[in-house]
Order: C-alpha cells, then sequence, then structure tokens
C-alpha cells in the first residue's frame, strides 16, 4: 500500500511547461511516476513531453481522471493554483513553490479543509513512495522501497534520512516533505496519523526544526495515539533566537520554539531521538532492533 | 521586513487609527523646527531604530524646549543605539521621532496581533497592562491576556472587537472608537501582510480618547512582491551588512560568533551542520544555504562571505547532490577555492549523485581541501583542523 501515493497514482502538472514544471516531469516519468499531463493557461491542446496540456485545472481533471497534482508556479500564484485544484477535485495537492505569502496560506488552509482535498507544502520537496511514485523534486535513486516512513519540514535532511535508511538496507515506505514555512498544509500530526494507519509502515522518522510548536504537538499526539516507533531530530540547536533560519518558519519567536524544547517533548512522550543528523539512520536500526522487529 | 515607528504610525493612521502626533526629524535643526511645530510644553524624542528596549538605552528622552530637543536630537543621530535587543554594535540612529507629549494619560493599554501557527489565524491580543513588555505579562499573569483569532475567510467583526473593548474597561464612546481602531488594525494587517502588529502602549488621554503612543510592524518578506510602497521604504542601514549582501546573491546567510565558516544546500541540512559542528565541540560562524544549485558563481559568492567573517578559521562545505552532479559541484568548489583564493582549512563533504568522483577531484586537486565521507567525518575533520590551526 503506502501512503498517499502508488504506483496507479495519476499526476497533473501545474506550472507543466514552465522550466521546474518541464524539467521535474521528465524526472518524475524517468522514475515511472504516471504523470498524465498539465496546466498551462493559454498553451491548452498542446503537447508537452508527449502529454497533453489543458488550460484549466477542471479540464484536465474531467480528461485524465488525475488524483494529484503537483504546483510549481511562483509564489505570487501558488494560492490561485492550490485553490483551482481544489476546486477541480484533486485530491492530493503538492505544492512545491518556496516563498507563499502567509496570509495566503491562512486562506488557502481554511479553504482546503473544508473540502475534500489535502495539501502538501508549500516550500517543501513533496511526497516520494519509492518505487512507484514520485510527486516533486527529491533524487529518486537514493530510495529504496521498504517499511520506514519520513516526515520532514526539511528538503535535504529528508534526503539525509533516506540516504542512511537505505544504507541501513532498511528503505522507505513513504517520504513526506511538509516543507518549511509556517503555515504548511500537511502537518506533523497529519503524517504521524497516514503513518500508523499504513499497514506497510513499521517505523517513523520524524524530523523537525526551530520554530512553532509543531513537533511538541505531535510528540504528544504520538503519545497517545500512535504504537509504532518513532526516531525523532530537530535541527537548529545552535540557531540564535529572533533570526529566520532560510525557512519561512525556523525562527525562534519571544524564546518559543526551541530545538531544547522540542527535544525535551521528545523526551516527555517516550519517543526515541538523536541529536546527530549523521545518526538518523542508525538510531532506527537500535531501536527496531531493541523492540525485536529487526 | 520591520518598519520603524515613524513608518508604522504613518501607515495605521491611513487606515485611521489615532496616533500620538510626531515629527521626523534628521538633524537638530529639524528637531527644533518640529519642536516649535508641535506647540507643547514638552517633547518626547524618540530615536528610530529596528529594536525595542529603546527607553532604557537611553533612547527615548523628553524635553521641554527647542534647545533641548537639538541637543538630544545632535546626542543621537549618526550613533548607534545599543538596547537589549541588538547586538554589542547596536543599531545606528539616522532619524529622531519629535512626538508630543501625552501627559496626562489616564491608562496605557496593549493591542497586538501576530499570525498565530497552531491555530492558522490572525490572532489579536489585547490587554489592561499597556507599557511594559508583554512577554513578561503573558509570562506573569496570562489571564490579563485576551485572545481573539479571526477567521481568514470572514475577517475580523465589529463584535469580536467590542468584545474586547468592553473586557478593557472602555464606555461610552470609547467603546465605538475600539472597534473603529481594531478593524483598521485588522484591515492594515491583511492589506499589508504583517507578520507582527504591536501597539504598547495604547494610551487614554486625559480627555478619554484613545492614541497609538509606540508602533511595531513587521512584514512578511514573501510578500514584497505585491506591497512595493513598503519595499521601497526598506532601511537596510538596520539590516547586517554581510545578511544584506547574500540576500542579493539569494543566498540565506546568518551570522553567528563561532570560527568555523558553514556552506551547505538547504536550510534544515545547514542547520543541521550547524549543530553537529558543536556536537564534536567546535564552533560554526554562520548558517548559510546556497540553496538547490551550487553552481561556481554562487559557491565564489558563498566563499567571499564566509571569509569576509574575520573570526572563520576553517569552512565546512556539506552539499546533498540530489538532482545535481557532486563531480560538477567539486570542479565548481575547486574554481570557486581558485578565484577567492581561499587560504584557510576547507573539508568538502559530497553525498548523493557521484559523490565518489567527485571526493576524488577534490583530493587530486592540489589545493587544501579533505574530503570527508559522511557528515561526522565532516564535522570532525573541520573541528580538527580548526584546533589544529
Amino acid at each position: 500500500m503506502s501512503v498517499l501515493v502508488n504506483k496507479d497514482t495519476k499526476v497533473l502538472v501545474q506550472g507543466f511547461t514552465g522550466k521546474n514544471g518541464t524539467f521535474h516531469a521528465e524526472q518524475a516519468i524517468k522514475c515511472g511516476t504516471k504523470v498524465v499531463g498539465g496546466v498551462t493557461p493559454g498553451k491548452g491542446g498542446s503537447e508537452h513531453l508527449g502529454l497533453p496540456v489543458f488550460n484549466t485545472m477542471k479540464d484536465a481533471v474531467r480528461q485524465t481522471q488525475a488524483d494529484a497534482s503537483v504546483i510549481y508556479v511562483p509564489a505570487a500564484f501558488a494560492k490561485d493554483s492550490i485553490i483551482e485544484a481544489v476546486d477541480a477535485g484533486v485530491k492530493l495537492i503538492v505544492c512545491i513553490t518556496e516563498g507563499v505569502p502567509t496570509l495566503d496560506m491562512l486562506q488557502v488552509k481554511r479553504y482546503v479543509e473544508s473540502s475534500g482535498s489535502r495539501l502538501i507544502g508549500p516550500n517543501c520537496p513533496g511526497i516520494i513512495t519509492p518505487g512507484e511514485c514520485k510527486i516533486g523534486i527529491m533524487p529518486w535513486h537514493i530510495h529504496k522501497p521498504g517499511r520506514i516512513g519520513i516526515v520532514s519540514r526539511s528538503g535535504t535532511l529528508t534526503y539525509e534520512a533516506v540516504a542512511q535508511t537505505t544504507a541501513a538496507g532498511l528503505g522507505q515506505s513513504t517520504c513526506i516533505g511538509i516543507g518549511g514555512d509556517p503555515i504548511p498544509g500537511t502537518s506533523h500530526i497529519d503524517a504521524l496519523k497516514l503513518f500508523q494507519d499504513d499497514p506497510d509502515t513499521d517505523a517513523i522518522i520524524m524530523i523537525g526544526e526551530i520554530g512553532g510548536s509543531a513537533e511538541e504537538e505531535a510528540a504528544e499526539y504520538a503519545k497517545a495515539y500512535v504504537t509504532k516507533p518513532i526516531v525523532g531530530y530537530i535541527a537548529g540547536v545552535t540557531a540564535p533566537k529572533g533570526k529566520r533560519m532560510g525557512h519561512a518558519g525556523a525562527i525562534i519567536s519571544g524564546g518559543k520554539g526551541t530545538a531544547e524544547e522540542k527535544f525535551a517533548a521528545f523526551e516527555k512522550a517516550g519517543i526515541a531521538y538523536t541529536r546527530s543528523p549523521a545518526e538518523l539512520g542508525s538510531t532506527m536500526v537500535e531501536v527496531l532492533k531493541s523492540k525485536g522487529m529487526l | 521586513m520591520n518598519l520603524h515607528e515613524y513608518q508604522a504610525k504613518e501607515l495605521l493612521a491611513a487606515y485611521g487609527l489615532p496616533v500620538q502626533q510626531g515629527v521626523l526629524a534628521t538633524t537638530p535643526e529639524e528637531a527644533a523646527q518640529a519642536f516649535d511645530k508641535l506647540s507643547g510644553k514638552f517633547a518626547v524624542i524618540k530615536a528610530q531604530v529596528h529594536a525595542g528596549g529603546r527607553g532604557k538605552a537611553g533612547g527615548v528622552k523628553v524635553v521641554k524646549s527647542r534647545e533641548e530637543a537639538a541637543e538630544v536630537a545632535k546626542g543621537l543621530i549618526g550613533k548607534n543605539l545599543v538596547t537589549y535587543q541588538t547586538d554589542a554594535n547596536g543599531q545606528p540612529v539616522n532619524s529622531v521621532l519629535v512626538c508630543e507629549d501625552m501627559y496626562p494619560v489616564q491608562r496605557e493599554l496593549y493591542l497586538g496581533a501576530v499570525v498565530d501557527r497552531s491555530t492558522r489565524r490572525v490572532t489579536f491580543m489585547a490587554s489592561t497592562e499597556g507599557g511594559v513588555e508583554i512577554e513578561e505579562v503573558a509570562h506573569n499573569t496570562p489571564e490579563k491576556i485576551l485572545k481573539v483569532t479571526v477567521d481568514p475567510l470572514v475577517g475580523l467583526l465589529p463584535f469580536q472587537a467590542r468584545d474586547v473593548a468592553f473586557a478593557l474597561g472602555l464606555s461610552g464612546d470609547q467603546i465605538g472608537q475600539f472597534t473603529k481602531l481594531m478593524t483598521g488594525a485588522y484591515k492594515a494587517f491583511v492589506e499589508n501582510d504583517f507578520a507582527l502588529f504591536e501597539i504598547n502602549p495604547l494610551a487614554i488621554r486625559g480627555d478619554g480618547s484613545l492614541a497609538c503612543v509606540d508602533a511595531k510592524i513587521g512584514i512578511d518578506s514573501n510578500a514584497l512582491f505585491r506591497l512595493p510602497k513598503l519595499a521601497a521604504i526598506r532601511d537596510k542601514s538596520q539590516e547586517n551588512e554581510r545578511e544584506l549582501k547574500a540576500s542579493e546573491f539569494e543566498l540565506n546567510y546568518v551570522a553567528l560568533e563561532g570560527n568555523i565558516g558553514c556552506m551547505v544546500n538547504g536550510a534544515g541540512l545547514a542547520m543541521a551542520t550547524m549543530d553537529i559542528i558543536k556536537l564534536y565541540g567546535g564552533q560554526p560562524a554562520n548558517f548559510l544555504d546556497v540553496g538547490g544549485g551550487a553552481t561556481k558563481e554562487r559557491v565564489i559568492e558563498a566563499f567571499k562571505l564566509i571569509l569576509a567573517d574575520p573570526s572563520v578559521q576553517g569552512v565546512l562545505i556539506n552539499i546533498f547532490g540530489g538532482i545535481v552532479r557532486c563531480d560538477m559541484i567539486a570542479e565548481a568548489i575547486i574554481a570557486a577555492v581558485k578565484e577567492v583564493n581561499v587560504t584557510v582549512p576547507v573539508v568538502v563533504r559530497l553525498e548523493g549523485n557521484n559523490a565518489e568522483l567527485g571526493a576524488k577531484i577534490l583530493d587530486e586537486s592540489g589545493l587544501k581541501l579533505t574530503s570527508a565521507q559522511g557528515l561526522s567525518d565532516a564535522a570532525q575533520k573541520i573541528v580538527a583542523a580548526v584546533k589544529g590551526a
């Protein structure tokens, strides 16, 4: 099974004919993802990468029966694109775009919540079920089909966790990059829920970073509802207060949202964690061994 | 991006908020003229810097004459103001706001708003305890802070503002005044992409009317593309020079106090790299995210930034080459090291596509470059190299 995406997921690309849309659609097709077309307003009726281009998402969904879309449009148009996808009935919307204004996301999030759609991102690498479906910008060759679910606010740290679990022979069920923005479409808790319910996921790596309290909330949730082993990691122990560390959401404001608070929340919830980003895989191996799962 | 007090007050006044009168002065003579113009018995001179804690640091002073106004302005303009919120160098004072004296004030209230990440709403906070740090109030007497969350699709409604007005103990005309003020503030918030908004204190004058005495506004930098007027009044003199330079090249850079420079792709991995340096006993000198395309040009600019910090004694480059090939990144690093003439030890960890080939290219370059296998190895090598230097 896996989470949210699999070999049958039909994917549309919003911003299909642009530079990023083109490059990443090609990569996705190469690794076997069912990309069924894309949308670029005004270019409807033409072909791109041998696939149909549509003017609107409604047209595209009607003609392809796509269940997912991936968004590569500039930040100024992200809100428009996400809500267009929601209104077209797309079940899974993945927004890669970085730099979306926070107030746009407040409205988008509210709109998506009252619909039947799920949003991942923005400002994220996307989601991948290795060997089946890649929606996003992650390098697929470092992945290996397996039974570890990964959820992370950071792209390259997800790759780090992927490479380490691959090297340890564990592999991944599904990896969800939820993105580095303050208002993400899918949260750590949402991802934990999905992995807990997925029969093909045995354990979870949860990667967080400074800013906000999503990891603390996820730790509390995990304590109450998640029976699968979790390995946690938080980036930003050395980050100064009040400075935005690259990601819009990575900021310690009013003294809140520090890495230490988040590690403490893991501790309190009985979640295994590591303070070294080089030991995500090895910590998972230890945890699985201690539980007799490896 | 932050606004100065005078900019924030101008913006809020445009949305109908009652603000303390003030005149901006960039010279002592202008300050004296401003004193005359306000024609009060006293005036308050406030240094315009992007930092709180100005009062305690000597950046806010009451003056009784035009001569005194000029003198105080002379003492502030052109100097740096150090407050508990600034670094040791402080922030440059380029102007002062000469303000009307508010005396007598009946009460000092607080009104602020932020984007609350947990509720995913714009959340207003109000308190009867104005004029002091709101974090202190929140910590010591959390029951004295009222919170109102706003549905982004409906907006702030008048009844919500009235609720706050009554809870703050306002009465009579003040209810209507406050409702107008708070709904105006919300309109300003959403039309200008505020990330942070604070009126502290919100004073009740002797005659019972309301006035914003200090205002703090932070703007969502991601929204500046649609806020050209605000983008045009950004005061770059208040920002860190190297961070500003970095943003010109679309690099994310934050200066820290250690001696190991870092160059990393991805914000999360960049933080993790700083952390692992610390874990192995070193001190990171900076956060630097070179982004996805670690091209020669970007690596050169990144090196220049890192080495402009005189405390840097070594550099750790950590690149997870996802889609970009590591051998190409290695070539870019070699070219950059040659062009910038890097003399401190550099440890490079390349992971991903063609990582071994990349490492081989680095080792055979004849330059002071050390390749590392994995993140732990990289951190240990750079910490050892800097300690040995």
